[in-house]
């Protein structure tokens, strides 16, 4: 369902912490529908973009542009509204709730009643959560508990979907499953992936961004990516070999 | 995990939690015919503090906010309908005005400190400081000069001879019976109110945000505004029993302001649990009713044994009462489980 139409663009994006420049003058464009990964080393200051887009961090310079809207001073939940739901890198959940209580606030962020729980009820039988609704998310698996946040990010139907490192700490079985979620709900929604396993990202990709030290170094598909003898110097020649 | 003895309430009370509340009720309805003046005096300041307590208790265990200082609410209540009813010569229009009055200045305060985004420890001591500025400032107004329309606020005396409360149905100023019922019937139903509001989306987002802030923020919720709810909701129930406070002893002083009282609502909320209604309201009731007992048997240091006998509970019940029996309720329920499972 890809078109042309931008529905996310950044121009000069900079976040400076003190004298370090953790994202240093990103032009970033996501077509509507696109599956597009971000790579790069740790530091390269792909966490740091996903959290300006996000509004949990302001940047220092530069413009962020979601769904025709400048989001520059938007508050999070603002940002939220528009249709932008993130997967943090760390399991990002309410560990004290019940896993069916997770995603019902989650859904009851866009509906109300019982359309919040059918909701949360579709997205559980999608990610096979529906036997373990009433368990405690605190109390589960480091990969179901990965699985909770999927669906929190997905059940509320955002235009786009920020992963960070969906796949972290997961069994190759969850990789595999997770990694054909992602292109499922692709149909539906477009999403952006940061991760490091390169066998992963090899099953979803279509289009890869470079980051390195702030700044983009390559956007490509993914083969001429890990062709690229630069990204083999700076990234993959510890994750693909030589 | 049973709802009323944790902070996870989404689920809607069962029917034997409806029948204990009839029963509370009943209880309450029949307890002035059994009990001489006294008796309903010493019931009605339980039923007062535990008011002043269930505040606190919702705010902090669901909400996520300690408010050290929730007797700003209180006393800014017991003053406003001193002030109002004196200066009116009316009651109805000065209760409802002494729950206003506190409630605005809970949204001013908290509008700058939750949408300021101070952390959660400054803003248990902002309110701490906030009720000893109250407390100051008060008992600084003994001068003639200090007057809000007729009634001067006396300093440290504070002021005698607040009007008993004349409900609009009545033709008779409320008796001692009359604050009792007002009392235990104020109390029980902002427990059962606050208990279905946390079972309602506001109060399943408000323990959302108690879970996660961030999170709920990611997912679109404007979370500030939810906690300046909940802030103000805990501010108006404070200022209720603040009012009671004032009609039970048809006064008020600077005293409900001071450190002691803040403390004090604290150690009700800890005693009892704060991660249930019920706790604070039992915590409210142990500690007084320990309290009055203690002053009667001639013990001496009647603060010295109650801060012992408080260190003795915080040691058993690290959770507060209630959850630790809601604790061993548990236990025993899965125990019994799993003796009936097949091996």
């Amino acid at each position: 369902m890809t078109t042309q139409e931008p529905i996310l663009w950044t121009k000069g994006l900079e976040r400076r912490f003190g004298g370090v420049r953790a994202v240093a003058g990103v032009d970033f464009t996501l077509k509507q529908g696109e599956l597009r990964c971000l790579i790069g080393p740790n530091g390269a200051g792909k966490s740091t973009f996903f959290k300006m887009i996000t509004g949990q961090l302001r940047p220092t310079a530069g413009e962020i542009h979601i769904a025709g809207r400048d989001v520059r001073e938007a508050e999070p939940h603002a940002i939220a509204r528009l249709g932008v739901g993130i997967k943090n890198q760390v399991p990002d959940v309410m560990n004290g709730l019940s896993v069916h209580e997770n995603l019902w606030l989650a859904a009851s962020s866009k509906w109300r009643g019982r359309q919040a729980a059918a909701a949360a009820g579709r997205v559980a039988e999608r990610l096979s959560l529906t036997p373990i609704l009433d368990r405690l998310v605190g109390e589960l698996a480091h990969g179901q508990r990965q699985w909770v946040e999927i669906g929190m990010v997905i059940v509320a139907e955002p235009r786009i979907v920020l992963l960070d490192e969906p796949a972290a700490g997961m069994s190759d079985e969850e990789t595999a499953l997770t990694a054909q979620l992602i292109r499922e709900f692709n149909r539906e929604m477009t999403i952006v992936v940061v991760e490091h396993d390169m066998q992963f990202i090899r099953r979803i990709a279509r289009m890869v961004t470079v980051f390195h030290q702030g700044r983009i170094l390559m956007e490509d598909t993914f083969d001429k990516v890990v062709a690229d003898p630069t990204v083999r110097d700076v990234y993959l020649g510890r994750s693909m070999g030589a | 995990m049973t709802p009323e003895f944790s902070a996870d309430a989404a689920v809607p009370p069962k029917s034997w939690w409806w029948a204990l509340v009839a029963l509370a009720a009943a209880a309450l309805a029949g307890a002035p015919y059994f009990g001489d003046e006294a008796f309903q005096l010493d019931i009605s300041i339980i039923f007062v503090f535990a008011l002043l307590a269930l505040s606190m208790g919702f705010l902090w265990g669901y909400a996520g906010i300690l408010s050290f200082g929730q007797t700003i609410f209180f006393g800014l209540g017991g003053y406003s309908y001193a002030i109002l009813a004196l200066n009116l010569s009316a009651t109805n229009l000065p209760f409802l005005g002494a729950l206003v009055i506190p409630a605005l200045f809970a949204t001013l305060l908290g509008y700058f400190m939750i949408y300021g985004r101070i952390s959660d420890i400054y803003l248990s001591v902002i309110t701490l400081v906030v009720t000893l500025i109250f407390e100051k400032s008060i008992r600084s107004t003994s001068g003639p000069e200090y007057v809000i329309g007729a009634v001067r606020l006396n300093g440290q005396n504070g002021i005698p001879g607040v009007p008993a409360l004349t409900l609009p149905w009545l033709s008779e100023p409320l008796s001692i019976s009359g604050v009792f019922y007002l009392a235990g019937g104020a109390m029980l139903a902002a427990y059962v109110g606050l208990r279905l509001l946390l079972t309602t989306r506001f109060g399943r987002v408000l323990v959302g945000i108690r879970e996660n802030e961030k999170r709920m923020e990611l997912l679109g919720y404007d979370t500030r505004l939810y906690r300046l709810a909940a802030f103000v909701l805990a501010g108006a129930v404070a200022a209720l029993s603040g009012v009671l406070y004032a009609l039970w002893g048809n006064f008020v002083a600077p005293e409900m302001f001071n450190l002691n009282q803040a403390a004090q609502v604290v150690i009700w909320v800890i005693v009892g649990g704060r991660s249930t209604l019920i706790g604070p309201i039992v915590g409210a009731g142990v500690v007084q009713y320990l309290s009055n007992w203690l002053g009667t048997v001639n013990v001496g240091q009647v603060t010295l044994v109650l801060g012992f006998v408080l260190m003795v509970f915080v040691q058993l019940f690290s959770r507060g009462v209630l959850p630790s029996i809601g604790d061993a309720f548990e236990r025993l329920r899965r125990k019994g489980k799993s003796y009936g499972r097949a091996p």
